[in-house]
């Protein structure tokens, strides 16, 4: 049993599933495992991988033991998470309002204005509440006692809040005495947080009862299962971009019953592909006009068109002096230190020490476009050196953490994997809220630090005790 | 609901059900060709199924020429056939799955399931495993009629998803009794011989109304009753008079949902009426050939009213 804080002991908020592992038959885990596989395969919880024509459809692997979080820790992390996202709502609304932070010199212009995701369109704009971030995912790791780090913040179109709501069903279904001998807090509440936060942040025209939708680029997406799902879950529908049309800058969307109006779209499509008239012209899942409907104040883009600026691996660097800067107070959750290559002091250090170093792309995801120094031949680093030097300003670096593990189920046994966390951010006029638990990525490979799903990572159910 | 939902929750009913007739084809077509006849029998078996599946045109273009092994292969599996039992549970499964917020876990579990299915089963070569794989596409239609029926609400979504099944299934059983007419007597074989009288029989067995023809007529297979029970008997629920009344049911369910009534409501009503007074006799001395190709052609363009009407 791992999952410790010191050779050999285990953390307290394992105690007893550690104790109820321990009395399990051998086999238990291995045949829950399968059961696990079967179900997930039945109902469809899929994820598609890009460029992989075999195997259209994958599921993510399924680690069985849960990652649990205590009710002291989390507390915490709540705390630092919702300092956090205000700290990013009010970065956005100054970005495309006053840019007081600019003119303070808190960040540099240019980080800003030749991002690939800042929209000059959105420039003195105010989306209905000033809400940008409704929904915002943040990557936290934790390297030791000292509680989390930041990783990353998802700001545009964070994933995977499909995986926290499954993983949890399917441990009540296999594991239902290990509900009843902890106390652990409900994930489900997450719908209803969304669907609440959602009707907030309605336009001001909208009235009592706004009519929201999910928009999806359709059954090809990667994430379309979460798509479908979360209409599911919030009883809303489910729509294309051919599905909705714009007139008058009204958007509404073709049923059998004819036109009917749309207040509020939680789209998980990016800004390049809204909407061919503004953005991308060959985009086909999009809606022409919508975003004339959007600076209209008609609807609520759920995002706020633009958010990604503040997804950047560059801006995540200066988030600390931004939520100072904003709300006075210290940040509660600290970033991982971080090495600004544009900045030629910074880059001459990476340079001398990249063997050790983490390196990722400023606009990379998904885990691509990095180099993980201490795991890399000598071949790799001496390339990944030579694109640092052709172009500093798209690259940070990192040393390497030591990351903390979560015991983990292999064809052996238990063994300790490292994770990370994604809790769900919610933010509405009415306030910022997270649903207690969050979605735990592993890596399945032993000594692997990379936990995406797209590169073979895994997930597991995140408990979060009470009390 | 959204028009792009209808219509695949419409299509989903269509290509369930088609998947469903092919299969019921294809055992024809291998009881048939299994007669004890003079030459040529099995052929013409297997030309009739292509000929019936409405598919002969493709078939011939794609250089195939109709064996056994050729027609199993085109109607059951071929990728290059879009309206192959494979292609269509694929494609009912694609549509399923683009509409599963419409869907009961059940329903999708019994379309998903069939599609999960057709992987796991392959194509099977010897000629047991087939009928045995055509026996499970009949039982997968099942499912996922049970599945809807037993666990749907009855709103729209229930409509669409039926009103897709029932124009589907008239258009086969309109085929599946024209499979007669391409099934040439060889000759030596008389109207009303041995072998005409399996034919007859043969299809009575793929409707599952073998035993029903018993009951309704009793007295031994004749085309005129066949045609009867399959053309105007409402007591059938494959015969296309049954199958305009579901039609009809269906779409009058949606406008009294909607409050609104359209052309595709007034022109299955009118089709409807003329089953009224319709006399089998009648039919065949103008041609029944002709009748189910008239048949076709009007239920071609109720589909395309209600497309017109509900769907885009």
């Amino acid at each position: 049993m791992t999952g410790t804080s010191g050779p050999g002991e285990v953390r307290h908020p394992y105690r007893t599933l550690s104790r109820w592992l321990d009395a399990a038959p051998a086999d238990l885990l291995t045949s829950r495992s399968r059961q696990a596989e079967l179900f997930f395969r039945r109902m469809g919880v899929t994820f598609a991988v890009y460029g992989d024509v075999e195997s259209n459809e994958r599921l993510i692997p399924f680690d069985v033991v849960p990652r649990i979080i205590g009710a002291a820790e989390w507390t915490a992390l709540e705390k630092g998470l919702v300092q956090r996202v205000n700290g990013l709502n009010a970065f956005l609304k100054d970005i495309y309002g006053a840019q007081e932070c600019i003119k303070a010199g808190i960040i540099p212009a240019d980080l800003i204005f030749t991002n690939p995701h800042y929209r000059p369109e959105m420039q003195g704009r105010r989306p209905p509440g000033d809400i940008w971030t409704h929904i915002c995912g943040v990557d936290l790791v934790r390297t030791g006692e000292d509680g989390f780090i930041v990783l990353e913040d998802n700001c545009r179109t964070p994933s995977g809040v499909s995986y926290m709501l499954e993983n949890r069903e399917m441990m009540m279904r296999l594991f239902p005495d290990l509900f009843a001998e902890h106390r652990i807090r409900p994930v489900e509440t997450y719908t209803d947080m969304l669907l609440s936060s959602l009707q907030a942040s309605a336009p001001e025209g909208a009235g009592g009862d706004p009519n929201i939708v999910v928009l999806t680029p359709g059954p090809y997406n990667s994430a379309y299962y979460e798509h479908s799902f979360l209409a599911d879950k919030l009883g809303v529908e489910l729509v294309e971009g051919g599905d909705l049309f714009v007139n008058d800058d009204i958007v509404f969307m073709r049923t059998t019953q004819g036109p009917k109006r749309v207040d509020v779209i939680y789209r998980r499509i990016d800004d390049d592909w809204l909407d061919p008239l503004t953005f991308r012209p060959d985009s086909s899942v999009g809606v022409p006009g919508i975003m004339n409907a959007y600076a209209a104040g008609n609807v609520t883009l759920s995002n706020a068109v633009g958010t990604g600026v503040a997804d950047d691996k560059a801006v995540y660097t200066y988030m600390p002096e931004i939520i100072r800067f904003f709300s006075g107070e210290e940040p509660i959750l600290k970033n991982v230190p971080t090495w600004r290559c544009r900045e030629p002091d910074a880059l001459k250090e990476v340079l001398d020490k990249l063997p050790e170093l983490v390196v990722k792309e400023v606009g990379g995801s998904g885990g691509y476009g990095m180099l993980v120094g201490p795991a890399s031949t000598k071949a790799e680093i001496e390339d990944f050196r030579a694109k640092l030097i052709a172009d500093p300003d798209d690259f940070i670096a990192q040393p390497t953490l030591s990351l903390s593990t979560a015991p983990t189920l292999d064809g052996s046994g238990l063994s300790p994997r490292h994770v990370d966390l994604r809790p769900f951010v919610l933010s509405s006029p009415a306030g910022v809220k997270v649903a207690p638990g969050g979605l735990t990525r592993v890596a399945l490979k032993a000594g692997s630090l990379v936990v995406n799903s797209s590169q073979g990572g895994g997930t597991k159910d995140t408990w979060v005790l009470d009390e | 609901m959204l028009s792009r939902t209808a219509e695949s929750l419409y299509w989903t009913g269509r290509y369930m059900e088609r998947a469903d007739f092919l299969a019921r084809i294809l055992e024809a077509a291998v009881r048939l060709a299994a007669l004890p006849a003079k030459d040529g029998a099995a052929a013409t078996a297997w030309a009739s199924a292509i000929a019936s599946a409405g598919v002969s045109r493709a078939f011939a273009a794609s250089g195939r020429s109709p064996t056994e092994k050729s027609v199993r292969e085109y109607l059951a599996f071929a990728s290059d056939n879009p309206s192959s039992i494979r292609a269509c549970i694929t494609a009912a499964r694609t549509n399923a799955r683009s509409v599963r917020t419409a869907l009961t876990i059940e329903l999708w579990e019994a379309i998903n399931g069939a599609w999960n299915g057709l992987n796991e089963l392959g194509e099977p070569g010897k000629r047991d495993d087939f009928v045995r794989f055509l026996e499970w596409v009949k039982s997968t239609s099942l499912n996922v009629e049970g599945a809807s029926s037993r666990t749907m609400l009855r709103n729209d979504a229930y409509w669409f998803l039926r009103l897709g099944m029932a124009i589907e299934r008239a258009d086969n059983t309109a085929r599946l009794l024209d499979v007669k007419y391409h099934l040439l007597l060889p000759a030596g074989e008389r109207v009303g011989g041995q072998l005409d009288y399996f034919q007859w029989t043969t299809l009575l067995r793929e409707v599952s109304a073998l035993t029903a023809y018993r009951w309704v007529y009793r007295e031994s297979v004749r085309p005129w009753l066949v045609a009867d029970l399959m053309v105007l008997n409402r007591q059938m629920p494959r015969s296309l008079a049954s199958c305009q009344g579901m039609i009809v049911s269906y779409l009058e369910r949606l406008a009294t949902d909607y409050g609104r009534r359209g052309p595709a409501q007034r022109l299955a009503s009118a089709r409807l009426a003329q089953f009224n007074d319709a006399r089998i006799e009648d039919i065949f001395q103008s041609g029944l050939h002709e009748y189910i190709l008239g048949f076709l052609g009007e239920n071609n363009k109720l589909a395309a009213a209600i497309q017109d009407q509900y769907l885009v």
